[in-house]
């Protein structure tokens, strides 16, 4: 049934009660209805329109005229018996006698509703129980578990590595952003994609917080400072900046989480100190993306 | 499907009731003005004037002339189906809670809560072909069961009357002599109140809907359990396809939990079960409270439902429903 409603406020015309706009109240719209043509009923045709034109008063005093038009489809099916016909043809009685056009208190929904089914149709009940989204990711990681540093195969991921300090920290493992945001955004091919898998409970998460705390008390050391970055400085920047004093074993550009724009400053782990000086020593005054650089020492935390 | 939305109640929805030709649909709601809707298109007929209070149930007669309510004004009424004019109004000392009408639309019978001093009660009153003849006697008064009786419905041949309620039992009385028959065991039965009761269409069946988040489907002569349906949340209505082997569930959380959860933990949905399976065929969303009444057209191509938000909705199903294969 499409419904549609045009309003459009007529021109006070001259009657010859001579009412003025000004005497109409707006509480006794009802009291002057007398005032209003009667609605008007055309159809339905042939294809089921029926327009309906009433006239009232709206809270402006202003008449209004609304056509309402609406079309009456026929539904399938529709097998009524001689009694049912007999009472659709029964007049409105109590509250319904008195039904405004536009009140609607019958609409069909906008929205299509569907039977949702639980499951897909013609699955077997034991499919549809979702599985362990762990144990998938660990069932698939003994395929794919591969550590970088060790090359051993299906025993432990890359952060996990009993040699993981021995390796030397080298350029090609960095990566743009933190690493375990890496891990976390590529899942096992075998994890059921859509569900929602808390940071924790990622794959590589508990490695990352593991190797956090250490790292940063090893960072600490050689670690410098840089400050007055411009806004466009991320993280490869940097480090194609700092790499000639030496290999460098993290780099770090401080992002607002909620607008992701630089805040302007970031940190770069040396492996030796005497490259971490060199870079403090030839940097610091740099003019670099017209703006100049402040390189220093970074002081450790207080804690 | 796009459902047709019945928006004449003002507050919520209490009970749906098609009647035999499935043409007109009846809804009574906690506003106390029962309605008739026309059951195709969802078009208001007319309404029932005259109750003051939550109308909890009603029945119409076979030739759908006479429609019974009861309401919690302590009155259960007799009115006209086609004008909506009250005939006749049955006085009870607490409020009404379910009316049924006998096979034959001789007699109804009526429960009331437990109120004051009063117990709850099942009572039996004649409906004459007459209504100047209308008699307010009741052939017969049962009391016993605690708590309210949430429905009560006639069974097999008028020979017995099946009660459901606060108590949780399920009771087959005797409509003659008023002694119990059967009682549900508590074992195999619901652990909380029941809130719905609904035969099947044949009346060889029925199910009952209950607050322990289950329906169960019981014979109507032995009294014993056919089948379990299981859900998350506490069921208030419950019904039968009388086409299909499908039942339907509605319910939800309670209306004070409400506000504490999201309306997607709410589960406000109407669920279809698979009669003899009890296996979930799907669920119909729609409604933003719990849903309080469902009924199914006797043609079984459409169901309504009605919820805490005042809304009846009137589903036509899709052709693809009726090819369903589990």
């Amino acid at each position: 049934m499409a419904v549609v409603d045009g309003r459009q406020p007529l021109q006070q015309q001259n009657h010859p009660n001579k009412i003025r706009w000004g005497e109409l109240e707006e509480d006794d719209a009802d009291y002057y209805a007398y005032l209003l043509p009667p609605p008007v009923v055309i159809g339905p045709d042939e294809n089921g329109v029926k327009k309906v034109i009433e006239y009232k008063f709206n809270d402006d005093g202003e008449k209004v005229k609304v056509t309402t038009t609406s079309r009456t489809r026929k539904l399938a099916r529709a097998r009524l018996s001689k009694k049912a016909l007999e009472r659709r043809k029964w007049p409105k009685f109590g509250d319904a006698v008195h039904e405004e056009v536009g009140n609607r208190l019958t609409m069909i929904s906008t929205e299509e509703i569907i039977l949702e089914r639980p499951r897909a149709p013609g699955s077997k009940a034991e499919e549809a129980t979702a599985p362990d989204a762990l144990a998938t990711v660990a069932k698939a990681g003994a395929v794919l578990m591969v550590c970088r540093i060790c090359h051993k195969k299906g025993d432990h991921w890359t952060a996990q590595c009993p040699y993981k300090d021995l390796a030397a920290a080298t350029a090609d493992t960095f990566v743009d952003g933190p690493p375990s945001s890496e891990s976390a955004a590529a899942p096992a091919p075998g994890a059921r994609s859509g569900t929602y898998v808390p940071p924790g409970m990622r794959a590589g998460a508990t490695s990352a917080g593991e190797r956090s705390l250490p790292d940063r008390r090893r960072n600490d050391e050689n670690s410098v400072r840089v400050t007055n970055l411009s806004e466009d400085t991320r993280e490869p920047d940097l480090l194609e900046l700092f790499r000639t004093f030496g290999p460098i074993s993290r780099v770090y550009v401080a992002v607002d989480q909620k607008t992701g724009v630089s805040r302007g400053f970031g940190f770069v782990n040396f492996v030796s100190r005497g490259d971490a000086e060199r870079a403090i020593n030839k940097l610091n005054g740099y003019g670099y993306d017209n703006l100049i650089l402040r390189v220093e020492w970074a002081t450790p935390r207080a804690n | 499907m796009r459902p047709i939305l019945m928006k004449g109640h003002e507050r919520p929805l209490t009970f749906l009731k098609y009647n035999r030709e499935g043409d007109l649909l009846f809804s009574c709601a906690k506003d106390s003005t029962p309605t008739v809707w026309f059951a195709d298109n969802g078009e208001r007929l007319g309404t029932y004037k005259g109750h003051n209070g939550a109308v909890w149930c009603c029945d119409i007669s076979r030739d759908s002339t006479l429609l019974i309510t009861g309401c919690a004004d302590q009155t259960a009424k007799l009115w006209d189906v086609q004008t909506g004019t009250q005939l006749y109004s049955f006085n009870f000392d607490s409020p009404v809670r379910a009316v049924d009408f006998s096979v034959g639309d001789k007699f109804a019978v009526i429960t009331t809560d437990p109120f004051m001093e009063h117990s709850s009660s099942i009572q039996v009153k004649t409906i004459a072909e007459d209504v100047s003849e209308q008699t307010s006697e009741s052939v017969l008064t049962i009391r016993g069961p605690q708590g309210r009786i949430n429905r009560a419905v006639w069974g097999p041949l008028n020979q017995t009357i099946i009660s459901a309620g606060e108590d949780a039992v399920i009771r087959i009385w005797d409509s003659e002599t008023g002694k119990v028959l059967k009682e549900s065991d508590k074992e195999i039965g619901h652990a909380k109140p029941i809130t719905s009761l609904s035969k099947s269409a044949d009346g060889s069946h029925f199910i009952t809907g209950s607050s322990d988040k289950s329906a169960r489907l019981w014979d109507i002569r032995t009294l014993t359990l056919l089948k379990t349906y299981v859900t998350e949340r506490p069921v208030n209505a419950c019904a039968i396809s009388p086409l299909l082997d499908h039942v339907v569930i509605g319910g939800g959380q309670e209306a004070t939990h409400v506000t504490m959860t999201s309306h997607r933990a709410g589960k406000f949905e109407a669920k279809f079960f698979h009669k003899i399976l009890q296996e979930e065929i799907g669920g119909v969303k729609g409604h933003f409270g719990p849903i309080n009444a469902l009924a199914f057209n006797p043609d079984g191509r459409s169901f309504s439902s009605g919820g805490e938000d005042g809304y009846v909705r009137l589903h036509h199903f899709d052709p693809d429903y009726f090819s369903i294969k589990m």
